[in-house]
């Protein structure tokens, strides 16, 4: 019998032969439709150890699946591939390979907070999904995403001078990201704001652009969350090496 | 039932934590705050050498950092200025204020750590409770009333329709706001209204608005276009089909997010909205007869200007 729910299985675990003949009765096509068992051999029993040790994973232990994340979710709504609840299903299982299917999706996390506000578990999935991307990242199975690069560049300028300034962060995120400047819609939007603005502010603007707006009194708080950083940065790396060396055994 | 009793006199100094954004692209945010206050007469006393909260993207660096530098704020506003409470008009502050608190109050970890960072930094250590930090909608609200705003309108906002749009922040996640959803006319994460009754008092026709906390996108705004653009257009559209003229903000990263891909919108897809954004203080101080030029208006990148002149107010 042709099966009805195919979308429901991916169409490399489908098989199905051409022309076949058994016992003088025609099963070609979807009359000799199989379904490939699948086997997980590939287990990373420390899936959920590693994702947890960074920005926002430490909460995933308390996960019950009721899927509330997903059930609220912001870009689920949008993308249906989008599904929080599974992924942190999947990390607790250790299903690495699994959860690589949508790998370059799970950054696009839009941080609403539905999920977080919901879960009854407080897992704050939010959390999760950062730390995804991050673990993605640092075990090289993505390549930085624009919103990294993002997150980057804006610590970046608060720790230097403990706040931000607007047209820099645009700069130099287009630039480490090697986008154009000069996309029509941004300038429509520069030239609507430009528009109505009385010189004096102007000038208070483009000068805030050469001359960076600072936090006084910021030294000792920048260093004291540079050597933070650091340290915490370190036992992370540290978690990562421990898992190789227990996967290399 | 009169609010007036309900008002609250500790509201009438409170310490000012404007944000960066408020010095960039929310700059006429800033203004018509400073402008809405001084008229009500409330005083703002801007937090001595504040710093920047870490917005949507510090807190994936690290946590902890993100809970130190709303810390920093905080202790500054209560032991170098002896202030009780600190008001941050922008959404992504506020929460992150909110998000220190709630942290202090309740994680062993975080309370240790921001004491290392605090001692080393050469801060006073923040104690749970020390301050409150409210949002320049409680403030209002709280401090002034809409029984005095109704008195103090010149130019009524009659005829005026408004989407009121909260975001994200300002409501989620729950646990973070334990004030809210507490009955007795207190704010609500799922349906927020002091937008509305402020608004209200002060002539607008407020319209029912579905998508009052959907989220814009702010956090990818430029990260992730697309589904930015998306997520705006949809809350654009709602409130178009609703019959809003004016879409109200309380939040700079909400309002530039919807300006920004409103524009999007119109070069990438070639769809035009109708609604135009405004900050709900420029929205209460032209109904308190401010100019539109104290209130910064010219300075949106949404032009209202010709909308507010049909209406008779600007």
């Amino acid at each position: 019998m042709p099966i009805h729910e195919t979308s429901l299985i991916r169409p490399e675990n489908l098989r199905e032969h051409d022309s076949l003949d058994i016992d003088g009765v025609d099963v070609s096509g979807s009359w000799s439709t199989f379904i490939e068992s699948r086997i997980v051999n590939d287990y990373n029993e420390n899936l959920e150890t590693e994702v947890a040790a960074f920005p926002g994973g430490s909460f995933i232990h308390r996960c019950w699946q009721c899927g509330a994340c997903t059930n609220s979710c912001t870009v689920n709504a949008i993308n249906p591939d989008f599904n929080p609840r599974y992924w942190i299903y999947l990390v607790r299982l250790g299903m690495e390979q699994e959860l690589l299917r949508d790998k370059d999706i799970i950054w696009q996390c839009v941080s609403c907070h539905r999920c977080t506000h919901v879960c009854p578990r407080d897992v704050e999935p939010e959390g999760v999904m950062k730390a995804l991307s991050l673990w993605l990242e640092a075990k090289g199975h993505t390549e930085k995403s624009h919103s990294q690069h993002f997150d980057e560049e804006f610590y970046n300028q608060v720790l230097e001078t403990g706040k931000i300034e607007e047209g820099r962060l645009v700069r130099n995120y287009f630039a480490r990201t090697s986008q154009p400047l000069m996309q029509n819609w941004l300038i429509q939007m520069v030239i609507n704001m430009v528009k109505g603005l009385p010189i004096l502010l102007l000038t208070r603007l483009g000068l805030s652009t050469l001359i960076r707006p600072k936090t006084r009194d910021w030294g000792k708080s920048k260093d004291s969350i540079k050597e933070y950083l650091e340290q915490r940065q370190a036992e992370r790396s540290e978690v990562m090496q421990q898992v190789h060396q227990e996967d290399s055994k | 039932m009169s609010d007036t009793e309900n008002l609250r006199d500790d509201l009438k100094t409170v310490a000012y934590y404007p944000g960066c954004a408020l010095e960039g692209t929310g700059h006429a945010y800033n203004r018509s705050t400073k402008s809405i206050g001084k008229k009500l007469g409330l005083n703002l006393v801007e937090i001595e050498n504040w710093n920047c909260c870490g917005a949507m993207e510090v807190k994936n660096i690290d946590p902890e950092i993100q809970n130190f530098l709303s810390v920093r704020n905080m202790s500054i506003a209560k032991h170098r200025m002896g202030l009780d409470v600190v008001m941050a008009p922008c959404n992504g502050c506020y929460h992150n204020l909110k998000k220190a608190e709630h942290d202090v109050t309740h994680r062993e970890e975080t309370r240790k750590t921001l004491k290392k960072l605090s001692q080393k930094s050469g801060l006073p250590e923040y104690q749970a409770g020390d301050v409150e930090t409210i949002h320049a909608l409680d403030w209002i609200k709280h401090a002034i009333g809409e029984e005095n705003i109704a008195k103090k309108v010149k130019k009524s906002l009659s005829g005026l329709k408004i989407a009121n749009y909260y975001g994200c922040m300002y409501t989620r996640p729950r646990h973070i706001f334990p004030e809210k959803d507490q009955g007795n006319g207190s704010e609500s994460t799922t349906k927020p209204h002091f937008m509305d009754d402020l608004l209200k008092a002060a002539g607008a026709e407020i319209i029912e608005f579905p998508l009052k906390t959907a989220c814009c996108g702010g956090a990818h705004t430029l990260s992730d276009c697309d589904t930015s653009t998306r997520l705006v257009l949809n809350i654009l559209q709602a409130a178009e089909t609703c019959g809003a003229d004016v879409i109200a903000t309380e939040c700079p990263t909400c309002h530039s997010g919807l300006e920004m891909h409103q524009i999007r919108a119109e070069e990438t897809l070639n769809v035009k909205t109708r609604p135009v954004m405004l900050y709900f203080t420029q929205l209460l101080g032209l109904a308190f007869g401010i100019s539109a030029r104290k209130l910064g208006i010219h300075e949106n990148v949404s032009q209202s200007l010709g909308l507010l002149r049909n209406k008779g107010l600007a």
